[in-house]
């Protein structure tokens, strides 16, 4: 038994390991200029899949229907935004204000360079999860004592009343009030460049598949570990768990926590793939969004996190944009074809795999499994 | 004298004017295997909630192994509503939730089968082991806990061979048919190892073979795992061939206790199964 | 005195402009124990109607037709999103709902193109008068007096019509009502019916405040109209229109403070207090698991 689980995580980490390596050769041999799309696609995939999967964590893995994770999202964004912008850089952001309250930058605490640019956005990300994790706990006390539905309208007003606490303009000194935070580190900066300035290495959008990857592997770690199958017997029946020795609102809070951080960790990501910050963004529909990627993927579903958070990213920003454009094929338009055209196609499939198909891609499986099952059924 | 395991001091379990258990003495001895009968809502599944922990008593206090881990007085509105006795006797409030219960040594099964359905029977009882895990969430989930985790999954298969479910432990637990599912629940309350077992009417639904079954595992699983049983039941064949002692419980009073024999010819236990007291 | 005599106003007036949405929340959530994420996407359809109809039809036939238009827009989503998953568990009916809430708003986005579409004048209401020296529009004082009185024939349909039992007992147990020969879909449909009819009388009344309307206009009044409907007790009409008064009296002095960007946090702040302190409401009945 022990061997085959061995064999099952070297397999695991020769795909990890051949799918960024396929990462870095599509990057460096495709045009950037010209596949814009794509790689904006591949790294915003990443970030929301890290999301996503911090979202099942909660709602598929501990039974906790929480609607917080722009919240988090947008404490970890601005945690990573303002201890990485370069002192230089920082009376250009925060021009409003005359100036940041901050007045350091961690990848320049770690001497710069290379080595200090590493250090700096990891440890930044790291920060970033624990602010999201702190501010978790806190309001997990209170809150997580809801049952289902309370417990989502909650955390939804959380995310409201985060979003306004940073748009203040008593705290513009930090959070550079309704303004947008920019200038920090973004995935871009990875690309190795030689001493003439040209590029030599193209790693922005491995970075983006590195860190993501990282944090899921921590995560599948996590709900396979017996904390994990605590969680899921919380899930299933709160009253037996209880019972069976299971401390409730530990468990609970441990996973709200957990699910916070690595969404604070994404929100980082999300401001280093769209080069700002800022409060706006991080709304409800980015919950939506992600609530969305979540059930399409199979709620309970890992794997299935990640494929439909590719999905709906690659079908959102990339393969679907041409609805968005008026479109004549010789004299005639076709019809209906017009901005906005896109997300109503957009959300009309959404309604369809909610309605008719309720367990998403993958149900509550695995990719492993599932290929394993495939073999199984070869043999016979 | 034996030493008692479990101890129930003047219990009141009062819901708003309802009194569901009303001054309930009881003790369980080491190693014995004692029941709670008496007919329908007579207060035995809230006197069981009530010892571990799911509710607060309204008044009285429960003792395990010598320890007090349950004291409540009434507070508040119960002052005025309150209509047991020995108020004035406790003044502490000390109300565990059910799992710091549990992992005092207490595990309980229940009336209605409560599995976690969609997980395979080897993980239903691995879970509660989850209890006793001395690793944090860090050490589980950077696996340096090895080890424990590998210890904990040998000790589960073991415990299944005990109990006849190794042969199934990778079906999902609602597949089992129903008195494997009981019988289950039972091996996953001893996984959470306890000293003192909490069977809540661990053989309703079951026919007179199973029931049999169920009656030679119980004495099987007392010896051993060298535990005490209290146990619920309206299976009067279970009842009397097992248990050493059995408390009888109406209208939420204590209406008889003594051996099998001594209640099988008590006359108030019989008026209150019959109901020949006049109430139909 | 001025000064706090136009806040009271035009919170009383926002306060039943909300009531009318809160009672299509707790209704709903009386019924079908569900969140109904896209009532307030109702609430912001209608108000877009209004604008597309006044367009080319005058004013007397535009307003019935919106009531009538919302109406078959809140029968129709719950046929649609709502019933097939009866039998599922909640989260997916919530999920539903949620969806049905995004596809509302692209919608509209997509047919006004983005665009904020100006509100029409309605005359009769969005005249000015003048109430204790303070000038204000008709439909400050209106608001709350067709509140009450359409929550007073509400409450008469509830208590004294047949149809109204039947609501009264699907709220009260779904399964039991559905044994003993109730047609919970008629009924249900009919919860949805008088949900969205409100709304729209709602939107009309909201939106007449208001310059222009966008597809986002609905999401944050329905927020605060199902706090409203919890702080009431949600379940209970009265609870919802006594909360909805509350909740728009406090946003109309935060708005006239200097925490005005606060507004929306503060309530949500509220909703969370209510839920931890009383998840119950000022009027919610005690439900307790059983072990």
């Amino acid at each position: 038994m022990k061997k085959t689980i061995n064999k099952q995580t070297w397999g695991t980490l020769l795909w990890a390991a051949a799918l960024l390596a396929l990462v870095v050769i599509l990057e460096n041999v495709l045009d950037p200029n010209k596949n814009i799309m794509v790689f904006a696609a591949l790294k915003k995939g990443a970030v929301y899949a890290l999301v996503a999967v911090s979202m099942n964590l909660l709602n598929g893995f501990t039974g906790l229907f929480s609607l917080g994770q722009a919240g988090f999202m947008l404490l970890g964004a601005y945690t990573y935004a303002i201890l990485t912008i370069p002192t230089a850089q920082r009376d250009a952001v925060y021009y409003i204000y005359n100036g940041s309250a901050v007045n350091f930058s961690l990848p320049e605490l770690f001497g710069g360079g290379a080595l200090g640019l590493v250090l700096g956005v990891v440890l930044a990300l790291i920060l970033g999860g624990c602010v999201a994790a702190a501010v978790a706990w806190l309001i997990g006390l209170p809150v997580l004592r809801l049952k289902s539905d309370y417990l989502a309208i909650a955390t939804l007003g959380f995310g409201e009343i985060i979003r306004a606490v940073f748009q203040w303009d008593k705290l513009g000194p930090v959070t550079n009030g309704a303004n947008a935070l920019k200038n920090f580190p973004t995935f871009s900066n990875f690309n190795i460049q030689n001493a003439n300035g040209e590029t030599v290495l193209r790693l922005s959008t491995f970075t983006a598949f590195l860190l993501a990857g990282i944090c899921v592997a921590v995560i599948v770690l996590l709900i396979n570990s017996t904390y994990g199958r605590a969680f899921k017997a919380i899930r299933d029946d709160e009253v037996a768990a209880e019972a069976m020795g299971i401390n409730l609102s530990r468990h609970k809070r441990l996973a709200f926590c957990i699910s916070s951080f690595f969404a604070g960790v994404g929100g980082g990501m999300f401001a280093m793939f769209a080069n700002q910050a800022q409060a706006k963004t991080f709304t409800t529909a980015m919950t939506y969004e992600i609530l969305l990627i979540v059930v399409i993927g199979g709620i309970g579903s890992v794997s299935g996190s990640c494929i439909a958070a590719f999905l709906y990213v690659a079908a959102s920003e990339w393969w679907l944009r041409f609805l968005d454009a008026e479109t004549f094929i010789g004299g005639f338009k076709v019809p209906l074809l017009r901005n906005g055209f896109r997300m109503v196609v957009f959300s009309v499939v959404i309604m369809i795999v909610v309605l008719f198909f309720r367990t998403g891609i993958m149900g509550d499986k695995e990719l492993p499994d599932l290929l394993k099952k495939r073999r199984k059924e070869g043999t016979k | 004298m034996s030493e008692n395991v479990l101890k129930v001091e003047n219990v009141t379990m009062q819901f708003g004017g309802v009194v569901a258990v009303d001054n309930l003495n009881l003790e369980v001895n080491k190693g014995e295997i004692v029941a709670l009968i008496g007919p329908n809502g007579a207060g035995k599944t809230t006197a069981f909630n009530v010892i571990t922990g799911v509710y607060q008593p309204t008044n009285g206090a429960v003792w395990f192994q010598g320890e007090k881990i349950v004291e409540n007085h009434p507070q508040g509105k119960m002052r005025q509503q309150y209509k047991g006795e020995h108020a004035g006797d406790y003044t502490q409030v000390l109300a565990p939730t059910p799992d710091k219960v549990t992992r005092l040594g207490m595990a309980r099964t229940f009336q209605n089968i409560r599995l976690w359905k969609s997980q395979t029977v080897f993980d239903n009882v691995l879970i509660a082991k989850h209890c006793r895990a001395a690793s944090n969430v860090f050490t589980a989930t950077f696996r340096l806990n090895r080890k424990e985790e590998a210890a904990q999954r040998e000790n589960v298969l073991e415990l299944l061979e005990t109990v006849g479910l190794a042969d199934v432990r990778n079906e999902p637990a609602a597949s089992l048919p129903y008195g494997k599912q009981r019988r289950l629940e039972i091996a996953r309350a001893l996984a959470a190892e306890p000293k003192l077992l909490l069977l809540d009417e661990p053989a309703a639904g079951m026919n007179p073979q199973e029931t049999e079954e169920l009656t030679a595992f119980i004495s099987e699983i007392r010896g051993r795992f060298h535990l005490t049983v209290f146990l619920i039941e309206h299976h009067m064949n279970l009842v009397m061939n097992i248990s050493e002692r059995i408390y009888v419980l109406d209208f939420g009073k204590l209406i008889a206790q003594g051996d099998p024999a001594a209640i099988q010819n008590d006359k108030r236990v019989i008026e209150a199964y019959l109901g020949v007291s006049g109430d139909a | 005195m001025q000064y706090a005599i136009s806040i009271l106003l035009s919170g009383v007036s926002l306060g039943g402009q909300y009531a009318l949405i809160a009672i299509g929340y707790t209704m709903v959530y009386g019924i079908l124990r569900l969140i109904n994420f896209a009532h307030g996407d109702v609430f912001m359809v209608a108000g877009l109607m209004m604008v597309y109809l006044t367009a080319s039809l005058p004013l007397a036939a535009s307003i019935p037709l919106v009531l009538v238009l919302t109406v078959l827009l809140g029968f129709v989503i719950e046929r649609a999103a709502y019933k097939p998953l009866r039998e599922a568990p909640r989260m997916s009916v919530m999920i539903s709902a949620i969806g049905v809430s995004y596809l509302l708003q692209n919608l509209a986005t997509y047919i006004t193109g983005g665009l904020p579409q100006m509100y029409p004048e309605i005359p009769g209401i969005s005249k000015t008068i003048t109430v204790a020296g303070v000038s204000t529009k008709w439909v400050t004082v209106i608001t709350p007096v067709l509140v009450l009185a359409l929550v007073l024939a509400l409450t008469q349909l509830i208590h004294h019509t047949k149809v109204g039992m039947a609501m009264r007992a699907v709220a009260r147990d779904f399964e039991t009502a559905q044994l003993m020969g109730i047609k919970i879909n008629a009924v249900i449909s009919v919860t949805f019916v008088i949900g969205s009819f409100l709304a729209a009388v709602g939107s009309v009344l909201y939106f007449t405040n208001y310059q222009s309307i966008v597809p986002l206009s609905g999401s944050l009044p329905g927020l605060r109209a199902f706090v409203a409907a919890v702080f009431g007790g949600i379940g209970s009409i009265p609870g919802a229109v006594v909360g909805a008064f509350i909740i728009g009296l406090s946003e109309s002095v935060i708005k006239g403070s200097s925490w005005s960007i606060f507004s929306d946090a503060f309530t949500f702040a509220l909703l969370i207090i209510i839920l931890v302190v009383k998840p119950t409401g000022l009027f919610g009945e005690k439900v307790t698991d059983k072990v």
